[in-house]
C-alpha cells in the first residue's frame, strides 16, 4: 500500500487529497481530504489512470501561416506524454489544412488522433 | 468623413463578440478595425487548451474558440479591416492607419474598445543586472514559438507564476527546453490550480513562492540569473541569494490593459484596473464609448470577456437606436479585500433585470463570504470556501431588489468573516 | 598604405572626426569592434548638450565645449537628428552654497555662455512647479539643450560614408605597429591594414590603444552611471534639464526631459574594474530615486520603463587627452571624453581634422556632402502627409511598434539604408521601435522577420546587438 498527495483542479479550493492506494492491484483504497464528490472522482482517476490532453503545433509546407496547432483528440496516458511530443516533432503537414483534420493517427499507438485545432489556407 | 454606427476597436475575443451581439441588437452598419494580419486576438497564440467551458460546454484550444466566433462574424457578414492600427479615438471619430487608404478618420455613433492588454517588461521592474539577449516576456516567447515555430532557448528560468508563465512552462518542456523552476513574487500563485498541477507538477518544475529575480548576467545572451527570497514588504532578504545557470529568462509579471487610445479619448481610467470606468451598460465616463475584455480588467477566463463583451456590443447597439438614457448611476465601492468592481457604477432604474458584477479579491481568503450591502443593509452573504486573487469573481444584481431602496447612495461589496 | 587615416572607435567621437576628415582629400576608414556605431558610451548618457558653463574657463575643454554647444542648432537641421534647446537649471539646496551658483554663473561668463540668469527658488518654481521647496535659488541657462545621442551618432556617420569614409564593423584592433611612414593595425580576426595616421577614438579603451604605441602611458577608468528611464505620459514633468549644485551627497543627478519625449533621472558614478561593465545595480537605481527626489517632488517612479547604464572614460587626470600621441607622430589621441563629450563632439570633430590635414598639409575636397536626411518621422506628419506617403509607399501604412508608431517603412528604410541596421538594437536606435513602454515585446517578432527579409539573415542569426546576443537558437 502506499499513500499519493495531489493538489485536486476541481475547483479554486484545491483540496489536499490523501489516497491510500494498492499498488498490486492497481486500484484505490480510499480518498481523504476533499470537500465535496468531484475531489473524490479527481483523485480516483489521477491515481489510477492519469490522462491528459496535449497541445502543440507542426509546422505547415505552403501555408498562409508557418505552424498549425494542434491537439490530441481526446485525453491520453500521462505517461505517453514524451512518445507523442516525439511523434509531432517528426510530423510536417501540407496546407490546407483545417479544424479538425487527422495529422496523425494513432499517435503514439495510444489509439488517439492528432487534429488540426485552426485552419491554414494555401498561399498563393 | 465616412460614419459608422457602431466602431470596434480590436478583433480578438471581445471585438467579435461586442460586434456579434451589436448585430443581434439590430444595428447593421457594424466595422471592426484590427491590427494584426487575422481576427482572433491573443487566442491565436494560446494553443493549449481550457476555453470555452462555460460558452459552449466543451473544452477547446485558444484557436478552435475564437474561430466559433470568426464564423459567427463571417456568417453576418460584418464588415472589418485587418492590418488597421487604430491611432487615436477621440468623442464619435476613430483615426486608424492601414496599407490601403493612409491615415483615414470616419464618424462613429458608438465605440466600443476592445484592445486587449500588454504585458509588463523587465524594464519596468528594474530587475538590475546586464541586458543581454534571453529575456524575453512570455507572451512573446509564446508568439515566436507557437505561431512562428521558432526556439527561444534551452535553459529556462520563469519569473511569475501567473497563468502565462505556467502555461509557457509546459510549452518549452515539451519543446525540449529545460524549465529549471517558475520564482513568485506573492506568497501564492496568480494562476489557476490546474495548470500548477498540469504545467508544473507534471513535470516536476519546482515553484518557488516569495522569491523574486534579483540579478541577471550575461552581456550578449543571458548566462544566468540570481534569485531571492523576500520578506513581507517584498523586498529581498540578504543571504538568500541562489543563483542558477541559464540561458533564458521568461516574465510573466502582470498584464496591463492598453489605454492609451482611451486616456486620449479623455476616458476616465480606473487607478485599480488600468481600465476604463464603466457603468452597468460598460459605457464609458465618454458618451458612446463602451469597453470590455482585457481592456475593461484583465480576465483569466475567455468565457466571461465573451459574455460581457456582448453585453458592450448590445449596448452599443441600444445607443445608436435609442440614443442617450438619462442616467442616475449609484456608485459600487469595493473595499475589505475587494480590490475593485466591473461596472463601478450602476443605474438602478434603467439597468437590465440582472447585473452581473465581476470583482477581484487582493489576497488569499479561506472561510469567508462575500457581503453586498445597499448603504449600511446588508442584503446579501455567500459564503465562500476560498477566494484568491487569480480567480475571477461575480455577484448577480436583482433589478427588483433595488425597489426598497428608493434613496439608496452607495452599493458595497466587502469580504466578511463567514 | 592601405589608407590615409584608420579612425578607431564609432562612437560619437570617431563618427564626427570621420565626417570631419572627409572633407578633406584623404582615404579614411573607421574601425568599430561591435557590429554597429554608436554600440559603446554614445549610446547610454545624459543626452545633454551642456551650455558650457562648467569647465575651467581657458581649458581646452571650455573651449570645445562652448563651440559644440553653439553648432548643434544648425547641425541638427543639416544633418537631420534630434535636438532641442529646452535651456537648464543648476539647483541649489542650501542658502550656504548659493555663493557656488555665483561662481558658475562667473564661469559661463568667462567661457561666453549666453543669456544666464540667476534665480530665487521661488522664480525657479514658478519656471517649474515640480521643483521642491527646497530648492533655494538657481542658475537658468537657455541655451542648454537636449540631444538624440544615437541620432547625433548614426548622422555623423551616414554623413561620413556619403562623402566616401569606409566603415568596418566587427572589427576589434588587437595590435598596432609603427612602420615606415605610418602604422600597420592588425585585427582580432587576422586582418592587417597599413595606415599614414591613427585616430584614437576608442572610448574606455582608448587607453589600451594609445598604450600600444606611446611611451607616455594613459590611463582610462572607467565609471558608471546608471540611469531610470520614464514613460512619455510624464515626459513633461519638467520642461528644463534639472541639474543639482555638486554637494555633500555627490555630483548630483538630473532630471531631464529627452529629445525624444520621456524623462530620464541619474547617474550615478561608480568606478568599475571591467570595462564592459554596464550592468545596473539595485543600490544606484535606489540612489538615484532619492538623489532625484531633492529635485522634484512626487518624482512619479511608477512610470520608469526601464533602467539602462553606461560607462564614461574618465581620464585620471580629469582632462580632454586630444592631441599627438608621445613618441607616435602620426598618432592622434581624442581619449578620455566624457562629459561634456557629446556636447563638444562636432568641435572636436573639427579640432582633430584641422590637426591631421595641418601636418599632413591636405586639401579640402571641392565637393563636401553637407547635409544628411534621416529616416521620416511619419508621426509628426500631417494626415494628409502621411496618407500621400502611404499611397507611394505602402510599407508606411503598417504600424509594427505600437508604443511609437513605427511603420514598416521606417524599419526597412534603417535596415536598407547606407550603413544600415544589421541588428535589432540598430533598428532600435535609428527608429526607436522597442524603446516604448512595453520595450520591445510586441514588435520584436516582425522587427527581426524584416531584418530577415532585407538582408538574407536567418531569423537564427538576428542579434539583439553584437554576436552572441543571438535570441534564437537552431531547432534541431
Amino acid at each position: 500500500m502506499s499513500k499519493k498527495e495531489l493538489t485536486c483542479i476541481g475547483c479554486p479550493l484545491g483540496c489536499s487529497l490523501t489516497v491510500d492506494f494498492d499498488d498490486e492491484r492497481h486500484e484505490v483504497i480510499s480518498v481523504t481530504g476533499n470537500s465535496c464528490p468531484t475531489g473524490d472522482k479527481y483523485a480516483r482517476k489521477e491515481t489510477t489512470n492519469p490522462t491528459r490532453i496535449v497541445t502543440s503545433s507542426i509546422p505547415v509546407i505552403g501555408g498562409t501561416m508557418a505552424m498549425v496547432s494542434v491537439k490530441t483528440r481526446t485525453d491520453v496516458p500521462k505517461s505517453q506524454i514524451f512518445a507523442i511530443m516525439k511523434e509531432i516533432h517528426q510530423t510536417k503537414i501540407k496546407a490546407p489544412v483545417h479544424i479538425g483534420d487527422v495529422l496523425v493517427h494513432d499517435c503514439a499507438h495510444t489509439k488517439v488522433d492528432i487534429v488540426a485545432t485552426r485552419n491554414v489556407d494555401a498561399a498563393r | 468623413m465616412k460614419e459608422h454606427d457602431v466602431v470596434i476597436i480590436g478583433g480578438g475575443p471581445a471585438g467579435l463578440a461586442a460586434a456579434i451581439s451589436a448585430r443581434k441588437a439590430g444595428v447593421e452598419d457594424i466595422i471592426i478595425l484590427e491590427r494584426s494580419h487575422q481576427l482572433g486576438g491573443i487566442l491565436n497564440q494560446c494553443i493549449h487548451n481550457g476555453f470555452g467551458l462555460h460558452t459552449f460546454k466543451e473544452e477547446l484550444t485558444g484557436p478552435e474558440y475564437a474561430q466559433r466566433f470568426i464564423d459567427q462574424v463571417e456568417e453576418a457578414k460584418i464588415p472589418y479591416l485587418l492590418d488597421t492600427m487604430v491611432l487615436d479615438v477621440q468623442s464619435h471619430k476613430v483615426s486608424y492607419i492601414n496599407k490601403n487608404e493612409g491615415m483615414v478618420t470616419i464618424g462613429a455613433k458608438a465605440i466600443v474598445l476592445a484592445m486587449g492588454c500588454r504585458e509588463r517588461p523587465r524594464g519596468a521592474l528594474n530587475i538590475p543586472g546586464y541586458r543581454p539577449a534571453g529575456i524575453y516576456c512570455a507572451g512573446t516567447a509564446q508568439r515566436l514559438m507557437n505561431i512562428e515555430g521558432y526556439k527561444v532557448g534551452s535553459n529556462v528560468v520563469i519569473l511569475g507564476s501567473g497563468d502565462i508563465g505556467l502555461i509557457m512552462a509546459r510549452r518549452l518542456t515539451l519543446e525540449g527546453a529545460k524549465v529549471q523552476v517558475v520564482a513568485e513574487l506573492m506568497p501564492f500563485s496568480g494562476g489557476l490550480k490546474r495548470n500548477i498541477v498540469q504545467c508544473l507538477d507534471d513535470y516536476d518544475i519546482p515553484l518557488k513562492l516569495s522569491h523574486t529575480v534579483i540579478g541577471i548576467e550575461g552581456k550578449e545572451r543571458v548566462t544566468g540569473v540570481t534569485l531571492a527570497q523576500v520578506d513581507d514588504q517584498r523586498k529581498p532578504i540578504p543571504g538568500t541569494e541562489e543563483h542558477y545557470e541559464c540561458d533564458t529568462l521568461l516574465l510573466s509579471v502582470g498584464l496591463l490593459p492598453e489605454n492609451e487610445l482611451s486616456r486620449n479619448a479623455k476616458v476616465r481610467i480606473s487607478p485599480v484596473t488600468n481600465g476604463p470606468v464603466v457603468d452597468d451598460t460598460m459605457q464609458t465616463s465618454e458618451d458612446g464609448i463602451f469597453a470590455c475584455g482585457n481592456v475593461l480588467h484583465v480576465h483569466d477566463l475567455v468565457d466571461y470577456v465573451s459574455e460581457e463583451a456582448s453585453l458592450s456590443g448590445k449596448n452599443a447597439a441600444l445607443y445608436v437606436l435609442q440614443g442617450r438614457l438619462e442616467k442616475c448611476e449609484i456608485p459600487l465601492m469595493a473595499t475589505d479585500g475587494v480590490r475593485y468592481t466591473v461596472p463601478q457604477t450602476i443605474d438602478v432604474k434603467t439597468m437590465a433585470p440582472l447585473v452581473t458584477v465581476r470583482f477581484r479579491v487582493g489576497n488569499v481568503f479561506k472561510n469567508r463570504s462575500v457581503s453586498v450591502y445597499y448603504d449600511d443593509k446588508r442584503i446579501m452573504c455567500i459564503k465562500k470556501k476560498v477566494l484568491a486573487p487569480g480567480e475571477m469573481e461575480q455577484v448577480i444584481l436583482q433589478k427588483k431588489s433595488f425597489e426598497a431602496y428608493p434613496e439608496l447612495k452607495q452599493i458595497t461589496i466587502k469580504i466578511e468573516e463567514a | 598604405m592601405d589608407y590615409d587615416v584608420m579612425i578607431i572607435g564609432g562612437g560619437v567621437t570617431g563618427c564626427s572626426i570621420a565626417r570631419s576628415l572627409s572633407q578633406y582629400e584623404l582615404s579614411i576608414c573607421l574601425l568599430e569592434k561591435d557590429e554597429d556605431v554608436c554600440s559603446g558610451t554614445s549610446k547610454a548618457n545624459s543626452g545633454i548638450v551642456h551650455a558650457g558653463y562648467d569647465p575651467i574657463p581657458h581649458t581646452l575643454k571650455a573651449k570645445l565645449n562652448v563651440m559644440g554647444s553653439e553648432m548643434m542648432p544648425q547641425l541638427s537641421h543639416d544633418l537631420d537628428f534630434d535636438y532641442k534647446q529646452n535651456g537648464s537649471m543648476i539647483l541649489c539646496f542650501d542658502k550656504e552654497n548659493l555663493p557656488k551658483l555665483n561662481e558658475l554663473y562667473d564661469r559661463g561668463i568667462a567661457n561666453g555662455v549666453k543669456r544666464m540668469q540667476l534665480l530665487s527658488g521661488d522664480e525657479a518654481r514658478a519656471l517649474e512647479p515640480n521643483l521642491t521647496d527646497a530648492v533655494q535659488g538657481a542658475l537658468y541657462c537657455p541655451t542648454s539643450g537636449i540631444v538624440c545621442p544615437f541620432g547625433l551618432t548614426i548622422a555623423f556617420a551616414e554623413n561620413a560614408y556619403a562623402n566616401g569614409v569606409q566603415f568596418k564593423f566587427n572589427s576589434q584592433v588587437k595590435t598596432i605597429d609603427k612602420i615606415d611612414g605610418g602604422y600597420k593595425i592588425g585585427l582580432a580576426g587576422g586582418e592587417s591594414y597599413t595606415t599614414r595616421y591613427v585616430v584614437n577614438a576608442a572610448g574606455v579603451y582608448a587607453d589600451v590603444i594609445h598604450n600600444m604605441v606611446s611611451d607616455k602611458k594613459l590611463e582610462i577608468v572607467p565609471k558608471r552611471g546608471n540611469y531610470l528611464l520614464l514613460d512619455k505620459e510624464v515626459g513633461d514633468y519638467v520642461k528644463h534639464t534639472i541639474f543639482q549644485l555638486p554637494g555633500k551627497m555627490g555630483k548630483g543627478v538630473l532630471v531631464t526631459p529627452t529629445a525624444h519625449g520621456n524623462l530620464m533621472v541619474g547617474p550615478t558614478s561608480k568606478v568599475v574594474d571591467d570595462k564592459d561593465d554596464t550592468s545596473t545595480y539595485s543600490t544606484d537605481l535606489e540612489e538615484i530615486s532619492t538623489m532625484a527626489s531633492m529635485s522634484v517632488k512626487n518624482l512619479p517612479l511608477r512610470k520608469v520603463i526601464t533602467s539602462f547604464s553606461g560607462l564614461r572614460a574618465h581620464e585620471i587626470g580629469d582632462d580632454f587627452a586630444i592631441g599627438q600621441a608621445s613618441g607616435a607622430p602620426g598618432f592622434f589621441d581624442a581619449a578620455g571624453i566624457e562629459s561634456p563629450g557629446l556636447s563638444c563632439s562636432p568641435a572636436i570633430g573639427e579640432y582633430v581634422a584641422e590637426m591631421i590635414a595641418k601636418v599632413g598639409n591636405v586639401r579640402k575636397k571641392e565637393h563636401f556632402i553637407t547635409t544628411r536626411k534621416g529616416i521620416l518621422r511619419t508621426k509628426d506628419m500631417t494626415s494628409e502627409e502621411r496618407t500621400s506617403l502611404i499611397k507611394e509607399k505602402p510599407e508606411y501604412g503598417t504600424i509594427v511598434c505600437r508604443c511609437e508608431q513605427i511603420s514598416e517603412g521606417e524599419i526597412i528604410d534603417a535596415i536598407t539604408r547606407p550603413l544600415g541596421a544589421r541588428s535589432l538594437d540598430g533598428i532600435k536606435r535609428r527608429t526607436r521601435a522597442g524603446m516604448g513602454r512595453c520595450q520591445a515585446g510586441f514588435c520584436t517578432p516582425r522587427t527581426m522577420e524584416l531584418l530577415c527579409e532585407k538582408t538574407g539573415m536567418t531569423m537564427e542569426q538576428i542579434c539583439k546587438n553584437k554576436k552572441g546576443s543571438e535570441l534564437l537558437e537552431e531547432n534541431k
